[in-house]
């Protein structure tokens, strides 16, 4: 199909040869297993288990809280060790409220895990349901509740869903092999998505170093003609949601809108997969494809991980280091983050693991900006980034967001290409946090000043009332105290 | 094994084989033929010179660096301080003393560049700089052009003459001529038209090739063309500055030359004369001092070669193509505010952009 151009974008060695070939092996069961009840954007979940309390696979641990958020399950049968503190799958190390699960061994599937016969007989806000009670969220590594998107139907109009196999960050094979294997399930769970969104039209977007995988779902989405295959351009941020919309449709999302204002949905392909299991056979979201990868790793593989298994683990199964790697990463190298430890353990939106030695991360120490121009080159957002570093590092925060920080999707095509070796991201990151920090503390001094003139206001208004109430009494008093004298000059 | 790695920084955690010294080297090569062509023309002086000004560029920079207190072998090694001082020497006349060169490289390297704060700071391009003080402050030095006498040929000064030329001294008589450009310039206030003065096209072809008087580095046309197109292929430059640079003189020229040929020299003749494609090619091109955006590059390059015309054709200096690239520097920041690429998703204002069909897929 015809295609769009993008602007900017960079063409990074993809080191996919690393584990392309690996076909996904399912990791072995390890010995504990923790669960965080946050793996989404939105709230966190609420325990639903207690310590010593038996749980079979696909039982609820922790309850979806509020609208954007989503439940959690049980990865195997079990018992649950305790519900307690225990390191995040993030930069920071923090820790955070994890179900740990000791597995039984018997991984026996819950009786409320029923397949469903015709998920097309479903009403569209049913399919919807069931997707967020599976916990399925956004699993190309955003974690956005899936269900939310697939609602995006009461407020748009959606007549496109854009399956996402992009996958343009390098070394991370998970989606390409999942769609090799499963094409079947996949271009399933992309039907029943369609089907939620009410979409005419189906396109299933995969790079051009991913010929295999374009074989396998081009023949798998015959069964349906409103799926059509774009065979994309090998080219970094390929699948920045936005772009992808733009290379496929030539429409550009307006300004921090949704993809869903031009009435187009995106899905990730493993979400789809996801999507299938749950609207067939009932079962939750509770394991994931993850590639372990980079040159630091002995054998590079594609693992079906059960959530909260240790990082630890899989690079145990991969037959561990080669040598002692530079940066353990979360993710792709361009965008990933990286991660405290190798006890964090794996969650919805981890798409890879990746040990990288020093000469593949080659950071180098910062030299002065040439103004190269190189960064404005490759930036896909048609940003300035040299100017809006200059900006963020002379303070200028406000000239940084009007030059169009908030633009930006941070997706270091600058960084990467720079030759100063500058480390625009983590400069943009700052600038972004600061902003928000400042955001909020504004809101808490504008509602404190707002409470504390209420407060006034109340203090005057009780104080007023005071006064009436003493020139009510007085003039009550004088009252009586003149018709007393009157009274008694009648008297007299 | 646990391993705990240090919180490092944010992403990305891949890079492109990019650094500044890279640019710079690649920066080097592509001067390399048309510098050792210029060394064969005009011998031992013009070696001389060349290395007096660049040892004198690397020696101002290690100074400051240390002044500033910045790391002196990481800077210097990143190889700007060479590509300075090495532009700067092409410019110049070859037989140029060795105080030439070295002020030279003093004013482009302390002047031009460090006291605007070093690498990546200054607003005018520092060889240009050098050029242009030079010219205006030692304009007998600065005009006295040689016939090119290959390295080797008997007439050519040997090692010790050329170490005297360096010196000043004088008691070697070689041909000075002035630059084809200058000279078209005198003829014409003399009242003299172009017919006469250039006859028939043996001056383009000499000045394609380089065997004219001229500047070290500049009277080859093609081989600075060569070293041009490395730079384009290897990245380092993109094309709009050189061919808006180039296009708009060549366009501009020949408009005046339809007007009156007998004025008003052809495209053909700007293009090869004097340091059009040096600057077009490596001094326009100055990453530091010229515009980021493509748009702005254009127009940058455009007024360069607009001026280069004016100067050349109505102003006091017929080499003064450094003046062009000096007034448009002090453009680039207003053309970097005024000419910035669209935002993905806004319009050229900046308001979030609004299809036709927007209301419809709002419900």
């Amino acid at each position: 199909m015809k295609l769009f151009r993008i602007r900017g974008g960079v063409h990074p060695h993809d080191h996919k040869h690393l584990a392309a070939e690996q076909a996904i092996e399912d990791l072995p069961m390890p010995a504990l297993l923790h669960v965080p009840l946050q793996q989404h954007i939105g709230a966190p979940a609420k325990p639903a288990v207690r310590r010593g309390q038996r749980v079979a696979k696909g039982d609820l641990l922790g309850l979806s809280q509020g609208a954007i958020s989503a439940p959690v399950h049980a990865p195997t049968s079990g018992r649950v060790m305790g519900v307690g503190s225990y390191p995040a799958h993030h930069a920071s190390g923090l820790s955070i409220r994890t179900v740990t699960l000791m597995p039984d061994g018997e991984d026996r599937w819950s009786e409320k895990v029923r397949s469903i016969s015709d998920p097309f007989a479903l009403a569209p806000e049913e399919i919807a349901t069931r997707v967020a009670e599976a916990g399925i969220v956004g699993m190309g590594g955003a974690t956005f509740p899936s269900a939310v998107k697939l609602n995006l139907r009461t407020r748009y109009r959606v007549h496109t869903l854009v399956v996402n196999g992009a996958e343009c960050e390098p070394y991370l094979t998970c989606d390409d092999r999942l769609m090799r294997e499963q094409a079947d399930a996949v271009v399933d769970g992309v039907r029943i998505m369609a089907h939620a969104l009410g979409a005419e039209r189906i396109i299933i977007a995969i790079e051009e170093n991913k010929p295999q995988a374009q074989a396998a779902m081009s023949l798998a989405a015959a069964v349906d003609r409103r799926i059509r295959l774009a065979r994309l351009p090998t080219r970094y941020p390929m699948g920045s949601e936005k772009h992808l919309v733009q290379a496929l449709t030539g429409r550009e999302t307006p300004a921090r809108g949704l993809t869903a204002d031009i009435g187009v949905v995106v899905h990730n392909g493993a979400t789809a997969f996801a999507v299938h299991e749950a609207l067939r056979y009932g079962r939750p979201l509770i394991s994931r494809v993850v590639t372990v990868s980079g040159a630091a790793v002995a054998r590079p593989r594609n693992l079906r991980v059960p959530l909260g298994a240790r990082v630890q683990d899989l690079l145990d199964y991969c037959g561990g280091f080669n040598e002692e790697p530079a940066g353990l990463i979360s993710g792709g190298p361009m965008m990933g983050q990286p991660l405290p430890s190798t006890r964090v353990p794996i969650v919805k939106g981890s798409n890879g693991v990746l040990a990288l030695t020093r000469r593949e991360i080659d950071r180098q120490a910062p030299m002065p900006c040439i103004r190269c121009a190189s960064c404005v080159e490759a930036c896909p957002c048609g940003l300035v980034p040299l100017e809006m570093a200059a900006r963020t590092r002379s303070g200028d925060l406000e000239g940084a967001v009007g030059l169009g920080l908030m633009d930006c999707i941070g997706c270091g095509s600058c960084a990467y290409v720079c030759p100063a070796h500058l480390p625009l991201v983590q400069f943009f990151n700052y600038a972004k946090g600061e902003m928000a920090a400042r955001g909020r503390a504004r809101q808490k001094l504008m509602e404190t000043k707002r409470l504390a003139e209420q407060r006034s206001a109340r203090m005057e208004a009780i104080k007023q009332a005071k006064r009436e109430a003493m020139a009510r009494r007085k003039r009550e008093a004088a009252a009586k105290a003149t018709d007393q004298p009157t009274a008694s000059v009648s008297e007299s | 094994m646990q391993i705990e790695t240090p919180a490092t920084s944010a992403g990305p955690f891949a890079h492109a084989p990019t650094s500044i010294q890279r640019t710079m080297v690649l920066v080097m090569l592509a001067l390399l033929p048309a510098t050792v062509f210029g060394f064969w023309q005009f011998g031992w002086p013009a070696i001389f010179l060349f290395l007096t000004t660049l040892g004198t560029a690397v020696a101002a920079e290690w100074v400051c660096l240390r002044i500033a207190g910045k790391p002196q072998r990481r800077y210097l090694l990143d190889g700007s301080a060479v590509v300075a001082g090495w532009l700067l020497a092409l410019s110049l006349p070859p037989w140029a003393p060795w105080w030439i060169g070295a002020i030279g490289a003093l004013i482009a390297i302390v002047v031009a560049k460090q006291v605007f704060g070093g690498l990546g700071q200054n607003i005018f391009n520092p060889a240009m700089v050098a050029r242009v003080a030079l010219l205006i402050s030692f304009p007998l030095e600065m005009t006295s052009y040689v016939r090119p006498l290959p390295i080797f040929s008997p007439e050519a000064p040997g090692f010790w003459q050329g170490i005297s030329i360096s010196l000043g001294q004088g008691g070697f008589d070689a041909v000075t001529g002035a630059t084809l450009l200058s000279h078209v310039r005198t003829e014409l206030s003399q009242g003299g038209t172009l017919s006469d003065i250039l006859p028939g096209m043996a001056h383009l072809f000499s000045g394609a090739i380089g065997t004219i008087a001229g500047s070290m580095g500049e009277t080859s046309a093609l081989l600075i063309l060569l070293g041009g197109g490395f730079l384009l292929l290897k990245r380092v430059i993109s094309w709009h500055i050189p061919v808006a640079l180039v296009g708009s003189l060549a366009l501009i020229a020949t408009l005046m030359n339809l007007y009156d040929a007998d004025r008003y020299a052809g495209a053909p003749y700007h293009l090869v004369s004097g340091a059009t494609l040096l600057v077009a090619f490596f001094i326009a091109t100055d990453p530091v001092t010229s515009p980021v955006s493509k748009s702005g590059q254009i127009l940058f390059g455009a007024g360069c070669g607009i001026l280069v015309y004016v100067i050349r054709t109505w102003a006091g200096y017929p080499e003064g193509v450094g003046f062009a690239i000096l007034l448009m520097n002090a453009c680039t920041p207003t053309i970097d505010h005024y000419l910035r690429p669209r935002v993905y998703g806004r319009d050229r204002r900046g308001t979030p952009i609004e299809y036709a069909d927007n209301a419809e897929m709002r419900k």
